[in-house]
């Protein structure tokens, strides 16, 4: 482990800049067991994702944004209507829905889950945010628990047949095992507020995915995993279900298809975790939510140990639309492999924040100036923005400048997408006590079961409260920097990478301003301090520090 | 039992830090793990001990009933933070004779049960005031991370500003209840409504949008309201709804923002979805 980490710290800082946290957990997926040295993972990992392995011929399209109102999917989001199944149905939903489910899974399959999962993993490896965890490692373990289904059956693994056995592996109909869905509405991300929105406005997109996406992988059940916080969603969407199942849309022969389909409502009780996908089944079969270790994965053994699939709502209220437009009218929004629309929730330092739904690819200061009235004094204030939730490593402005919102873009520029969750910080920004207070959210939402998270986010978190005064010694920026990177791909869930990223992103970025604290620091107290935040004549006092100080 | 051996000093250190330095050798802490919940431990209190008997209502068990059918009968036990959240609605917070109460009714150990209920941070294991206040501190942190300095002129008020005015007004700190038992004042994380920030939540309801001078206005509402019903009758207690009963007398401002904002729209008007909207003729013709 140590010579992992091992080299001096100017390399080890060269090292950081390069390392791409996405990829870094994807070579912790396939090679989870195997230390590869570090000098062998910076000659495969370039500035550049596995997505864009060849240079592209030049994009048709060079400017994205503007859509169209006739292309937005939640047409209710600033709540125009009602979210009863009645305007509901006038707006589109629940038409032909009966249709849709008759094409089988096969056909569903192909236009739910072909389009969605494999522009999820084509796209990038982080898709549409869960709770705030890279919820595209969850579908990459899919894939990767797919190939060992699939290798198990003597079946070759290309990326339609991962699709084909998601769920649906040879010889899945002999097994009579129920089978669920999973719909992760435990929205708990710092910055993101799109689910909710779902929720409450447009809830019977959301039922009316749950069928679809839930037939498509032979599902007999979804269950709704939604934070307890959110108490009128819940209720919105309880009343939904209710008038979905008196109209007969879901449950016995849902739709009259023949198919029986049932939705659950399950409310959390307030963990972020809960929003990884094991701990969230954990959480759901009534246990403490802490996450469990893969594999088994939850397509094979998930919830009450039958098979089930993980999803994001947004990524399930889509589903009807798609199906019911067609792929090729989703995909010509974006950039290739980025393509579809996104709810975007812009906070923070922006003149009139709001939640909008934009075609991916957008440029990301053309999404604030039109939608948010601008960075709040002029775009000349902007300092830094975090790109998607409180988990992506932080942007400086001259990178936000030409940035592209979308998987690969912002994964070339060391970041991610997430949840789309923008987070805009302008000059006036203290930035080291913005990430100190992530720090102290991860403490607090860590559960506990594994070492590296627990202690690491506890030690981050003690570290980052020093240096936003400057409390510290230069050369502790690379011990944080190494700390973050012994944690990264040592936890049982994603909990370690999504603190350990934004701190990555602080010292990528902002190295200088933790420079100049630490030197401010020194001149008011009247000389450097210790390692560990003693005083500078802490040994003179009497006390016994570290030796070699 | 280790406990009752470490000096009662190292005990009392609750939130803070107890620190012991003895010349010349190195300092020693000890401190305990500063969290926004309470002990996770139960200590018997006459308020709250197992010999309290606690019974579900007939209205919670009619509940219940609906509850369970929505698990496996085989796992029973996945309606256990469905039935702790029923108990605490109905008792005020969650005792243990909730949780043994709940343990019997789906016939799983008290011990799974105490599990549960002291990892999620939504279950009160001790009373709260009749108005949980938790202010979202982590998107307060997002809106108002220019609170450091103070010399620049375009700041938002944001979370510090929102916690000084509630702690000034009912003379509180977070994890500490009025003395007349009304308000109860907790810090708590990212409550999703970020778009929506500095924001409260107020039992269940949601208060976006907020100034301090909104957040006092709205307390001043909430404990003229609780007078006004206190002075109506005793009854009523529907430990959800703050804002019910009396709605014409005090003006308690309904759930949602404070600014006049609707929703997350642009609070400065909509930049989209202000054409016409598209229904089931969008459909592809070969469905």
């Amino acid at each position: 482990m140590l010579t992992r980490h091992g080299p001096s710290s100017q390399s080890l800082s060269h090292l950081s800049g390069r390392v791409l946290p996405s990829s870094v957990a994807t070579a912790r997926l396939s090679t989870s067991t195997c230390t590869t040295s570090s000098s062998s993972r910076t000659i495969h990992q370039q500035n550049r994702g596995l997505a864009t392995v060849q240079d592209a011929p030049p994009p048709k399209r060079t400017h994205y944004g503007g859509l169209k109102d006739q292309d937005r999917i939640f047409q209710n989001l600033y709540g125009h209507h009602g979210a009863d199944l009645k305007s509901a149905m006038k707006y589109g939903d629940w038409h032909k829905t009966k249709e849709i489910i008759l094409k089988g899974h096969d056909w569903a399959r192909q236009f739910v889950l072909q389009q969605i999962i494999s522009e999820i993993k084509a796209s990038g490896l982080r898709g549409r945010g869960g709770a705030g965890f890279p919820s595209g490692l969850k579908w990459v373990r899919y894939v990767s628990n797919l190939a060992s289904l699939q290798s198990a059956h003597g079946v070759d693994l290309k990326l339609t047949n991962v699709v084909q056995s998601f769920m649906n592996p040879k010889g899945w109909d002999l097994e009579k095992k129920p089978r669920y869905l999973i719909v992760n509405a435990d929205e708990g991300e710092p910055g993101t507020c799109k689910d909710r929105e779902i929720m409450r406005k447009d809830p019977h997109k959301l039922v009316e995915g749950c069928l679809v996406a839930g037939r498509s992988m032979n599902a007999t059940a979804a269950y709704i995993y939604i934070r307890g916080e959110f108490y009128y969603e819940a209720t919105v969407l309880q009343r939904a279900i209710q008038e979905a199942y008196q109209a007969g849309f879901i449950g016995k022969n849902a739709c009259g298809s023949g198919y029986n389909f049932d939705v659950f409502i399950h409310r959390g009780m307030g963990a972020y975790v809960c929003g990884e996908e094991t701990s969230l089944i954990e959480s759901l079969e009534g246990k403490q939510g802490k996450p469990r270790l893969k594999p088994p994965f939850p397509a094979a053994v998930g919830l009450f140990g039958c098979p089930s699939t993980v999803a994001n709502v947004e990524t399930v209220a889509v589903a009807p639309t798609i199906c019911r437009r067609g792929a090729s009218w989703f995909a010509q929004f974006g950039r290739e492999r980025n393509s579809g629309t996104k709810l975007f929730c812009i906070s923070g330092h922006v003149n009139n924040p709001c939640t909008v739904e934009e075609e991916m690819s957008i440029s990301l200061r053309e999404l604030i100036d039109r939608h948010c009235g601008g960075v709040r004094g002029g775009w000349d204030n902007l300092k830094a923005i975090i790109p998607g939730g409180s988990s992506t490593p932080i942007l400086p402005k001259h990178v936000c400048d030409d940035q592209m919102m979308d998987f690969d873009a912002l994964k070339d520029s060391q970041s991610g997408l997430g949840t789309a969750a923008v987070i805009v910080m302008d000059k006036s920004t203290d930035v080291v006590r913005a990430i100190s207070r992530l720090s102290t959210f991860y403490r607090h939402e860590s559960c506990g079961q594994c070492t590296p998270c627990r202690e690491g986010s506890k030690w981050t978190e003690q570290i980052m409260k020093r240096f936003e005064k400057g409390q510290a010694r230069e050369r502790e920026i690379d011990m944080l920097q190494e700390l973050t990177k012994q944690v990264e791909g040592h936890s049982i869930c994603a909990l370690g990478e999504a603190f350990a990223w934004p701190l990555q992103g602080l010292i990528r970025h902002f190295r200088p301003e933790l420079e100049a604290r630490i030197k401010g620091f020194a001149e008011k107290s009247g000389g450097i301090a210790l390692a560990g935040g003693w005083e500078h004549d802490a040994s003179k006092k009497g006390k016994l520090i570290a030796p070699g100080q | 039992m280790a406990l009752r051996i470490v000096p009662l000093v190292f005990r009392r250190g609750g939130q803070s830090t107890v620190t012991i330095s003895c010349l010349p050798c190195r300092s020693f802490v000890a401190s305990t793990r500063v969290s926004s919940e309470t002990l996770h431990v139960h200590r018997d209190t006459a308020g709250n001990n197992p010999s309290i008997p606690f019974k579900f209502n007939e209205q919670s068990l009619k509940l219940i009933d609906e509850i369970l059918k929505r698990y496996p009968p085989q796992y029973k036990k996945a309606a256990v933070m469905p039935l702790l959240d029923l108990g605490q609605r109905q008792h005020g917070f969650t005792s243990i004779s909730v949780m043994n109460e709940v343990a019997k009714i789906l016939e799983m150990p008290p011990m799974r049960v105490y599990e549960v209920a002291t990892f999620y941070t939504m279950y009160n294991r001790s009373p709260i005031g009749k108005f949980h206040l938790q202010v979202c501190t982590t998107s307060h942190a997002i809106r108002a991370i220019g609170l450091t300095e103070p010399q620049t002129p375009c700041q938002l008020c944001g979370s510090d500003g929102i916690m000084k005015a509630i702690e000034t007004h009912l003379g509180i700190h977070p994890g500490e209840t009025t003395p007349d038992k009304l308000f109860t004042f907790s810090e708590v994380e990212c409550l999703g409504a970020c778009v929506n920030g500095p924001m409260i939540q107020i039992n269940d309801d949601y208060y976006e949008d907020l100034t301090p001078e909104s957040t006092i206005s709205l307390l001043d509402a909430l404990s003229a309201s609780s007078k006004q019903t206190a002075l109506d009758h005793k009854g009523g207690s529907d430990a959800g709804k703050t804002t019910g009963g009396n709605a014409e007398e005090v003006k308690v401002p309904s759930p949602g923002p404070l600014s006049g904002r609707k929703s997350c729209e642009n609070s400065k008007g909509l930049t989209n979805l202000t054409s016409k909207m598209w229904g089931p003729e969008v459909t592809r013709s070969d469905l």
